[in-house]
């Protein structure tokens, strides 16, 4: 029998994004502000007031929700912009305020106690314990757990938790436990928790040379392509490096998360949603994957028993996947 | 200004364990962390293992304590974490929020690295819940510091990381077992074989990162000791030290003499570069890339 049909997050980088996800079917959108308060800090991408307005009411009126990302960690300096956007966030009235910071999330639960609270991948709870303790401090109704936990677990951690889990789908894998990455700003000065960046694009070099195509990061060679070969953005994690003389994908090939194949156990174990990462992708790619797990949701309430995976869905999200190629990740214990 | 000894990142084998810790019992030290932060499979000391160095350095005159594993997944590690935090004997440093938890309420804890203070709300939420002393995220920089240090709540003291490799990344795959192709379930604990990691390096022969495990440390090491006077006009009570298999006594020496004057910090941080045995940066303190080394305070 299962429990309460589980959400469908979806991610949007602009207002024309949040209306495709709503329009294909959407439970969720995830937004953020135009600044450095959220993870996904890329240039001409995320939302001001006015479009967060026009965002919220046009979700709303088509019964979907708007959640709000404000999931880096201020600094002092940058501490009155923070509480600024949790302000505004309330007053836009967003389903949820997705938070990572302890500061910040007692602010909200003491100034804004009944706009809901969420806590971020970027708080790295993996455990029962760390998720009850930001339910009994800060009164958190979700927690989005960080890609490093196998199916076992999420069910383990799952039962042990008053608070409702969120877990990703499908996109960009970190391979990382979110939160306690610093790679991007070892190399670059930024990364998710201080700017909301990883690898970032302004510190991208692309150089032909007698060599390959070779990419760099603040100078660093994260990969070099043979003319055959496609070149991916280089994600510092995702590049190729030498270990014992060996070259390879050290840390992670650059693959896309994708856990369709998992929905019915998931429903089974209570997760009560699922998301879809991408606020940096496009409008298309919003819809396109909005589409297919929508489908695949509904599907799955309808007979769970009798769900698989259907082709056509593999084939529209092998698309848009980052490096075309697939994996369960963490989910999946051999994986690790 | 006090001095710490780090966790050991890396897995060593149990005598070289003894042998270090006996060697560090007698090192100018005030206060050391013991215990396995990074791989509940690694065992070559068990808890009891660790509360009897724990005795051990405390009948030395060190200020001892326990450290808690920074990925907690299982329900066994949870078991190991509630074993750690009901010790009864020595601090804890907490250093996920699980460990938070299960710490706020008593006598007092030490607040990691990895629970993420980039601000003062931050600080003051921790020292409400107990915390004692909180160690810096590696990518703090004098800026950030300044004004937590600031600010700082009663009787809370600041550490420092100020030498080592620094921790940047934790994953739930073992990069050590997947250089050898080994799944992490059967890693045959390859990382013995790396008493500092195992280096990797860019295509074109550059040291950019240092796996360990599930654990991903810099390559270069962080080297901060030309920062001492900064250091302290901000009010930093300790500064780290992390240990390495090789040199760790001498740095502890070199860093000791400087706090106490003996050598000028900039004196000092030359002489570590030597002992590093890899290239140092600094660039966090500086707020630049980590990586950066940038030119040291004091140098004309």
């Amino acid at each position: 029998m299962l429990q309460k049909k589980m959400e469908l997050v979806c991610p949007a980088g602009s207002l024309v994004a949040l209306k495709a996800a709503v329009d294909h079917g959407a439970d969720c959108v995830y937004i953020g502000f135009r600044d450095g308060t959220n993870a996904r800090n890329f240039g001409g991408l995320n939302f001001d007031l006015a479009s967060a307005r026009e965002g919220v009411r046009y979700a709303r009126s088509a019964g979907a929700r708007v959640l709000l990302a404000l999931n880096t960690y201020p600094r002092d300096g940058g501490w009155q912009t923070a509480c600024n956007a949790v302000d505004a966030a309330a007053d836009l009235g967003v389903s949820a305020i997705i938070l990572a910071d302890v500061g910040l999330l007692e602010y909200a639960a003491t100034r804004h106690e009944t706009m809901r609270r969420h806590l971020s991948v970027q708080g790295s709870a993996t455990n029962y314990e760390a998720i009850r303790f930001y339910h009994e401090q800060y009164g958190i109704s979700r927690a989005v757990l960080p890609r490093v936990l196998s199916l076992e677990q999420v069910a383990h951690l799952r039962a042990n938790v008053p608070v409702e889990i969120e877990v990703f789908g499908f996109g960009s894998l970190c391979v990382m436990v979110e939160g306690r990455c610093a790679l991007s700003s070892y190399v670059t000065g930024e990364s998710p928790n201080t700017a909301g960046v990883c690898s970032p694009a302004r510190a991208v070099r692309w150089e032909k040379t007698p060599l390959g195509m070779e990419s760099r990061l603040n100078g660093v060679l994260i990969d070099r392509y043979a003319d055959d070969e496609n070149a991916g953005y280089p994600t510092l994690c995702k590049g190729r490096f030498k270990v014992d003389d060996e070259t390879y994908y050290a840390i992670e090939e650059p693959t896309s998360l994708n856990t369709l194949e998992l929905l019915p156990e998931l429903a089974r174990i209570g997760v009560s949603a699922i998301k879809i990462e991408g606020r940096q992708r496009s409008p298309a790619y919003v819809a396109q994957v909005t589409r297919v797990w929508r489908n695949a949701i509904d599907t799955c309430y309808r007979a769970p028993q009798q769900f698989v995976v259907q082709g056509a869905w593999m084939a529209e999200l092998n698309k848009v996947a980052e490096g075309q190629q697939h994996t369960l990740g963490a989910y999946h214990r051999p994986w690790k | 200004m006090k001095l710490a000894l780090g966790p050991v990142l890396y897995y060593w084998p149990r005598e070289q364990l003894q042998q270090f810790y006996a060697a560090m019992a007698q090192a100018p030290l005030d206060i050391v962390y013991l215990g396995e932060t990074v791989c509940s499979r690694r065992h070559s000391f068990r808890l009891p293992d660790w509360l009897e160095t724990a005795a051990r350095l405390r009948d030395a005159g060190k200020e001892v304590v326990l450290s808690t594993q920074v990925l907690i997944e299982s329900e066994s590690d949870l078991k190991t974490l509630r074993n750690i935090a009901g010790n009864g004997e020595f601090m804890v440093e907490a250093n996920e929020m699980g460990a938070v938890r299960l710490m706020s309420g008593t006598e007092g804890f030490v607040a990691g690295t990895h629970l993420n203070v980039y601000n003062s709300q931050t600080l003051k939420q921790l020292a409400a819940l107990g915390a004692r002393r909180w160690v810096a995220p590696v990518e703090a920089s004098m800026d950030m510091l300044q004004t937590i240090c600031a600010a700082q709540p009663q009787g809370m003291q600041t550490e420092v990381f100020v030498w080592g490799r620094m921790p940047l990344a934790y994953s739930a795959r073992c990069f050590t077992a997947r250089a050898h192709n080994l799944p992490k379930d059967d890693c045959q604990f390859r990382c013995m074989d790396y008493p500092d990691g195992l280096d990797m390096s860019t295509r074109d022969d550059q040291a950019f990162l240092v796996l360990n495990g599930i654990q991903t440390q810099s390559s270069r090491v962080c080297n901060l000791i030309s920062e001492l006077d900064a250091m302290r006009s901000l009010g930093v009570d300790v500064l780290r030290i992390s240990p390495q298999s090789r040199n760790t006594g001498e740095i502890v020496a070199v860093i000791r003499e400087a706090v106490e004057g003996g050598i000028t910090p900039v004196a000092a941080a030359a002489r570590l570069d030597r002992l590093g045995e890899m290239e140092s940066c600094n660039g966090y303190w500086h707020d630049r890339p980590g990586m950066d080394q940038t030119q040291r305070a004091g140098l004309p």
